[in-house]
């Protein structure tokens, strides 16, 4: 049987890198992530797996730490939260630029600013619209639970590599300090350095006779070249939206009302469910796993069933706006909120449901 | 079944810690744990407090404002938490630096006097087992066994020692807490 262990997500995290081969972490730390670096820095992995575990002098050392690292078709990644995920939207900018594949954690925190060191989802629109300069996609997963912070650096790594576009794990304080049972994926091995140069043909992992250059840049000053650049990976963010869109949905078969939550939202608002099940009021849950690609299909079908839709979000209301232009104007979208670090509790949301009722 | 709790006191009262252990015995019994707590500058002197829950099925929130038991340490925490305790709920408190004691009569008030049966063991660091001794006394979710089974698993090795002194201040908060109403 596989072990159980009781973990915060963040040490999840740590602990899932090192299982999934990857290559290199290069962190600066902060609250309320920074056991990720911590369990690492504990876990020697340099020492096993020959991973390399860096702690820069700064966030924007760390992603052009990690700009290197994937230049060369490692599989490497940072963590942060939000005031030091800012510091680095430059080097994501640049990493969608030169199409490199690589993870990058945000746990996080209430905003703007520093704002505070509990949990908030207000990085919604960094995350999902762009926070860096150009037209550029991130793909963006949403852990719900320890083992998602698990399961999903793998998948983050895998999704990144085969479209090569960073990829995120944006996750918040209340899933990263909590612990839960989780069970640990199973270990594989690093890629060796033939797999890299026979899977990453564009890698810069050291020039043969036979072939021209690999050179890793977002510049070209030719905007026609640009253009086609642009033109291509657009294309390839069409495939990501047709084909890698992730959602759960509970007791939404039947339901009236549809709550739509991502992260430590959802736990929340799942609960809420619960209750107004008990009520006799027919409420479902659609929890949105890939941010972008965003689930818009789903919810718009779910537009022709339900009465009305409401967004459970840790901000002012960002998720809303992608569910509004899914929804179409089809039925009424609300909001309910806290923000700067406040976690609402499910009784909260369940007077919100109530109330737009 | 499904017990939802919260520990609160100060920092550096064990409080976390107890609730961790409280989780890793849940995990011991084959539960659904999740283990939450208010982190931040709090745990450096000011208030601290953890929700657990044990659950036989998957747990959703690991935020609440409704608890089955409330096990309180000082005046702040009482101020908050007395109020968010479940009718037919339980209450368990150590009166040490209690100004304002617990008025409910719709839920069980235990004491645990932990801090004076910490300080007879002369050893300041058992008050928070005395205290989960006094819960797992009022409420068997996990028993003494799988506790100290989960000592034995969140523990690293070299305080394994340690295992006998933290089973006498569990034996000792069993021994000691007292039914209010």
């Amino acid at each position: 049987m596989e072990e159980v262990s009781l973990l915060k997500g963040n040490e999840a995290i740590a602990l899932a890198a090192i299982r999934c081969g990857a290559d290199g972490y290069f962190g600066y730390p902060i609250t309320p992530q920074s056991e990720i670096m911590e369990t690492l820095m504990a876990q020697k992995p340099w020492e096993t797996t020959g991973m390399t575990v860096l702690q820069a002098e700064s966030e924007v050392a760390s992603i052009y730490m990690v700009y290197g690292g994937a230049s060369t078709g490692k599989k490497v990644m940072t963590s942060s939260s939000s005031p030091g995920v800012s510091l680095m939207q430059e080097g994501v900018s640049f990493l969608c630029g030169a199409d490199l594949p690589c993870l990058v954690v945000n746990v996080m925190r209430g905003g703007p600013g520093l704002g505070t060191i509990q949990p908030s989802q207000s990085d919604y629109f960094q995350s999902t619209k762009g926070g860096g300069h150009g037209d550029y996609k991130l793909i963006v997963l949403a852990p719900a639970s320890v083992q998602e912070m698990a399961d999903f650096v793998d998948l983050a790594f895998t999704l990144s590599s085969k479209y090569r576009i960073p990829s995120m794990i944006l996750s918040d304080g209340a899933i990263g300090q909590m612990m839960e049972k989780v069970i640990l994926p199973p270990f594989k091995p690093r890629q060796t350095a033939e797999e890299i140069i026979e899977q990453c043909p564009w890698a810069a992992t050291g020039k043969p006779a036979n072939r021209k250059n690999n050179i890793i840049s977002s510049l070209e000053l030719d905007p026609s070249k640009m253009e086609k650049k642009n033109v291509e990976r657009q294309e390839r963010y069409r495939i990501v939206e047709a084909t890698e869109v992730r959602y759960d949905e509970y007791m939404c078969e039947d339901a009236d009302y549809l709550i739509i939550a991502f992260g430590s939202a959802a736990r929340i608002s799942q609960n809420a469910v619960e209750t107004l099940r008990e009520e006799g009021i027919k409420v479902g849950m659609l929890r949105p796993i890939t941010l972008w690609p965003f689930p818009s299909k789903v919810i718009s079908k779910y537009a022709e069933k339900v009465k009305s839709m409401l967004t459970v979000e840790l901000n002012a209301g960002q998720m809303i706006e992608d569910v509004k232009l899914a929804v179409n104007g089809k039925v009424p979208v609300l909001h309910y909120g806290r923000m700067g670090g406040i976690v609402p509790n499910p009784e909260e949301i369940v007077d919100a449901l109530k109330k737009q009722m | 079944m499904k017990e939802e709790i919260i520990i609160a006191g100060f920092g550096g009262q064990g409080v976390l810690s107890m609730g961790k252990i409280l989780a890793y015995a849940g995990l011991m019994h084959d539960k659904e744990v999740s283990w939450m707590p208010a982190y931040g500058p709090e745990q450096r002197g000011g208030t601290a407090n953890v929700t657990v829950i044990i659950s036989d099925n998957k747990i959703s929130s690991p935020v609440l404002n409704r608890f089955d038991t409330a096990i309180i340490l000082n005046q702040q925490s009482m101020d908050k938490f007395e109020s968010t305790v479940k009718p037919g709920g339980i209450l368990i408190y150590d009166p040490h630096g209690i100004t304002h004691v617990p008025t409910r009569t719709d839920i069980s008030i235990y004491t645990v006097r932990a801090m004076d049966a910490a300080a007879e063991m002369e050893n300041s660091k058992a008050f928070n087992m005395v205290v989960l001794g006094a819960y797992l006394k009022v409420k068997p979710a996990v028993d003494l066994d799988g506790v100290i089974k989960g000592l034995k698993k969140s523990l690293p090795e070299r305080h394994h020692h340690l295992i006998p002194m933290n089973e006498k201040a569990l034996l000792k908060g069993m021994d000691i807490v007292e039914k209010l109403k």
